[in-house]
C-alpha cells in the first residue's frame, strides 16, 4: 500500500518547481536577475562554490554551461575547477531534467526489500534510463539515490517532493504516469 | 509556544539569566495536564503526519469550550506538538500523550476527532489505534508504550529528546534539561577539565571509526597554533541508516549544543554542520536553530558575557559517499572536490585549510552534551569493556518493527532484533544481518549472539560503523547483496585510490 503526503514545502529547498524555467537564455531577464542576486549572498570565493552550484541547480532544475561559465568568472575560480567539482558530485546534472524528478532509492534496506524491481518497472516504462534524460514531453526524469534516510519505510519513491513508502513497481508507474498527464 | 516568545527581543547576557529561564520553561511545562506528541520523523511524515498534528489542532480548537471546561485550556494546561522521530517508523503515523504514556499507532487524519473528543475529553484510550502485539496470533493491545518490549529495552541517550521536543522550540529543549552542560561546562570547569570527563567518560567516535573523543581532542589541542576548527559530520553516507537525520532533524539544539561545549574546550571559534544535500529537513531545523541562538545570544561573540566566541555554518554537502571520511568532508566544505588524502597526517593537526580540526559525528556531538550534564562516570557505567555508553542503530530490512532504537552497547544482536525489532516479517526464517555500511559485512545466525560493539564485531570480520543494521530473510539472495554492494562503491569510488578503483571492478 502506498500513502503519500506533502513533506514540508519549505523544507524542499528554495524555488518551487513551477518557478523553475528552462534554461532558455540563462543570462536574460528573471534568470540574470537570479544570479546577479545569488553572487551577493556568498562571499565570492572557492569555499562557496558548491553552495553556488547548489542554487543554479535549484533555480534551472540543472547545470547549464553558461551559468557554469559565469560562476566560474564571478568565484574567481577556474572554469575547469568548476566541471570537475560539477562532475564529481552526485546531485549535479550537467543535462537538462525533467520538470518533476522522480527519485528511486536504492540504498541497501530498499535494496533488499526490491527497489531495482522499481527502477527498472520505471525505465521500462518511460523509455529513458535513471540518471540521464528524460521524456519527450520533458516532464519526467528518472534519478536513484543511494539512501534517502528512510529506510524504515523501504522501499521508497520521491515523485517531486512526495514521499512513497513502501513502493510497488506497478503503484509507482501508475502515479508517475497521472504526474504526466496532470 | 509562539505565545511565549513574543515579550521582547530574549537575549541571555549571563548564565543566571538562561537558567532562570530555563526554569520557567521547565515549571511550564510541568503545568501541563496533557501533551499530544504527533511523529514527525521521516517515516511518520511520509505518511501524513503533518496532517494530522493540522487535524488534532483544528479538532482542539472545535472542542476549545469542552476542553476549558475541564481546564485543558490550550498553551496552558494542553499542547500537541509536531515532535521528531519516536523510532517505531513502521507503526507510523504514531502519535502518543503524556503524562498517561497511550500510545496510537497507524493514525489517520480521520482520526483526529476521536482523539480529541474520546481520549482528551472522555479519558478512554481508542481500541484500534493501540498498539497490538503479534496481531496475527490475537495478541492484546498494549496501551502504554512504556509496556512495549520495542521501548521498554531502550536506553536512550544520544536520541532522549528526539519525539520528545519540538524540534523547532529552544523553549521545549531548554524546558528538558537543556544547555544546563553548557552553563555547567562553562561556569564550573577549565576547557581542559571539559576535555578530561569527555575522555573519562570513554567516549568513542559514532560516525564508524570508534576513535576515542577525548584522544582526538587532546591531539587538536597539542596540534593547535593559532586556531581549531570544529566540523559536525551529518553526510551519514551509509544506506541502510537515518540516525544521525532523526537526531539533526528531531534535537537539532543537542548537537549545536555539544559543538558549543567543544568550542569552549578547543578554543575553536568557528565550526561547520557538514549535512547531505539529500536531508533537506535536517537543513532547515538546524538552520532555524542556529538563526534563534544567535537571536538569543547563544552564538556568536561573547556567549552569555563569558568571552565564548563560536560561529557556526551549515554546508550542504553535494551526495558524495566518500565526503563522510573526514579529509574528503574537508575539502568539500572548502569547495573542492571531495578526494580524500593520505593519512599519515591527522585532520586534527591539519584538516580543513590545513589546520587543526576535530571533526565528529552527530550522534558524538549530542553524547557529548549528555556527557557534561550528567557526568563522565554515568556515561561510562553503561556499555560494554571497551565501548562505553549507548548507541543508537536503525533496524531495517526484513525486521518487523524497522525504526530506531538505541541501547546499550554490548546487547546482543539477538536481543536488538528479536526481543526489540520483534523478529523477522512474517515469522520467515532468519538469514543474515547487515552492519556498518557497505563496508562492513554481513553476519550469520551463528553469530547472533555477539556482543555488539566495536571491538567484538571488527573482530567477527564485520563492523559496528554508524549503526545501520539491515535484517535480511531466505528470501534475500547473499549473492545479489554482494554484487549490490561492489556495484555501489564503484560508483562511489573517487577514484583517486588503486584498488578501490582498479580493484572492485576486477572483484
Amino acid at each position: 500500500m502506498t500513502k503519500t503526503a506533502k513533506v514540508s514545502r519549505k523544507a524542499a529547498g528554495k524555488g518551487s518547481r513551477a518557478r523553475r524555467k528552462k534554461a532558455s537564455s540563462p543570462e536574460s531577464g528573471e534568470n540574470g536577475r537570479f544570479l546577479a542576486e545569488l553572487f551577493e549572498r556568498y562571499p565570492r570565493e572557492e569555499t562557496s562554490l558548491i553552495m553556488v552550484l547548489q542554487d543554479v541547480q535549484d533555480h534551472f532544475n540543472w547545470l547549464p554551461p553558461e551559468a557554469l561559465d559565469r560562476v566560474a568568472v564571478e568565484l574567481g575560480v577556474p572554469r575547469g575547477r568548476v566541471q570537475s567539482v560539477a562532475t564529481f558530485y552526485r546531485a549535479f546534472s550537467l543535462s537538462p531534467r525533467g520538470s518533476t524528478i522522480v527519485k528511486v532509492c536504492l540504498g541497501t534496506a530498499c535494496h533488499v526489500r526490491g527497489s531495482s524491481k522499481i527502477a527498472e518497472a520505471l525505465e521500462k516504462d518511460l523509455g529513458i534510463e535513471a540518471g540521464s534524460g528524460m521524456t519527450e514531453d520533458g516532464k519526467v526524469s528518472i534519478e536513484t539515490v543511494n539512501c534517502l534516510g528512510a529506510c524504515a519505510m523501504a522501499p521508497v519513491v520521491v515523485i517531486g517532493d512526495r514521499y512513497h513508502a513502501n513502493a510497488l513497481p506497478e503503484k509507482i508507474v501508475e502515479l508517475v504516469k497521472k504526474e504526466r498527464e496532470s | 509556544m509562539s505565545a511565549a516568545v513574543k515579550r521582547k527581543p530574549l537575549r541571555f547576557e549571563t548564565p543566571e539569566e538562561l537558567l532562570a529561564y530555563a526554569d520557567e520553561q521547565l515549571r511550564r511545562q510541568q503545568a501541563l495536564r496533557q501533551e499530544i506528541r504527533v511523529c514527525g520523523g521521516p517515516g511518520c511524515l511520509a505518511r501524513g503526519s503533518r496532517d494530522i498534528y493540522d487535524a488534532i489542532r483544528d479538532r482542539i480548537d472545535a472542542h476549545r469550550v469542552d476542553l476549558e471546561n475541564q481546564k485543558l485550556e490550550l498553551g496552558v494546561t494542553l499542547e500537541a506538538k509536531c515532535t521528531g522521530c519516536h523510532g517505531m517508523c513502521e507503526a507510523g503515523p504514531v502519535v502518543t500523550f503524556e503524562p498517561s504514556k497511550i500510545f496510537y499507532t497507524h493514525v489517520k487524519v480521520e482520526d483526529a476527532e476521536d482523539i480529541v473528543a474520546k481520549t482528551l475529553l472522555a479519558k478512554k484510550p481508542i481500541r484500534r489505534l493501540l498498539y497490538h502485539q503479534e496481531p496475527r496470533k490475537g495478541g492484546q493491545p498494549v496501551q502504554r508504550y512504556t509496556d512495549i518490549p520495542f521501548y521498554a529495552l531502550q536506553t536512550k541517550v544520544a536520541l532522549r529528546n528526539v519525539g520528545v521536543v519540538d524540534p523547532l522550540s529552544l523553549e521545549d529543549y531548554l524546558a528538558a534539561g537543556g544547555f544546563r552542560a553548557l552553563v555547567k561546562a562553562l561556569t564550573t570547569l577549565s576547557p581542559e577539565e571539559v576535555v578530561e570527563e569527555v575522555d573519562a567518560s570513554g567516549l568513542r567516535g559514532r560516525g564508524g571509526a570508534g576513535f576515542p573523543t577525548g584522544r582526538k581532542w587532546k591531539g587538536a589541542l597539542r596540534a593547535k597554533k593559532d586556531r581549531v576548527w570544529i566540523i559536525c559530520n551529518g553526510d551519514e553516507g551509509d544506506p541502510g541508516a537515518f540516525m544521525d537525520r532523526a537526531i539533526m532533524e528531531g534535537d537539532p539544539y543537542s548537537v549545536i549544543e555539544g559543538m558549543l561545549i567543544g568550542s569552549y574546550a578547543l578554543g575553536a571559534t568557528d565550526g561547520f554542520l557538514y549535512v547531505r544535500h539529500e536531508y533537506p529537513l535536517a537543513v532547515e531545523h538546524l538552520r532555524r536553530a542556529i538563526e534563534r541562538l544567535e537571536e538569543v545570544g547563544l552564538l556568536g561573540e561573547n556567549i552569555l558575557g563569558t568571552g565564548l566566541t563560536c560561529r557556526l555554518r551549515i554546508s550542504r554537502g553535494g551526495g558524495a559517499f566518500v565526503c563522510g571520511e573526514s579529509t574528503a568532508l574537508a575539502r568539500s566544505i572548502e569547495g573542492k572536490v571531495g578526494e580524500p588524502r593520505a593519512k599519515y597526517v591527522r585532520s586534527v593537526e591539519r584538516g580543513l585549510y590545513d589546520q587543526p580540526t576535530v571533526l565528529n559525528n552527530v550522534e558524538t556531538w549530542t553524547c557529548v552534551t549528555a556527557i557534561l550534564d550528567r557526568g563522565a562516570h554515568w556515561f561510562a557505567s553503561m556499555g560494554s569493556e571497551r565501548s562505553k555508553g549507548t548507541k543508537a542503530f536503525s533496524l531495517v530490512g526484513k525486521v518487523k518493527h524497522t525504526g530506531l532504537v538505541e541501547v546499550p552497547m554490548g546487547r546482543t544482536l539477538r536481543e536488538i532484533i528479536f526481543d526489540i525489532g520483534g523478529g523477522i516479517l512474517e515469522d520467515r526464517p532468519f538469514k543474515a544481518v547487515q552492519t556498518g555500511g557497505p563496508s562492513g559485512g554481513c553476519l550469520p545466525e551463528e553469530k547472533l549472539n555477539l556482543p555488539v560493539d566495536f571491538d567484538t564485531l571488527t573482530r567477527a570480520g564485520a563492523m559496528m560503523g554508524s549503526g545501520g543494521m539491515i535484517v535480511m530473510d531466505d528470501h534475500t539472495c547473499m549473492v545479489d547483496v554482494a554484487k549490490y554492494f561492489i556495484k555501489f562503491l564503484i560508483g562511489e569510488s573517487c577514484g583517486k585510490c588503486v584498488p578501490c578503483r582498479e580493484g572492485l571492478r576486477q572483484v
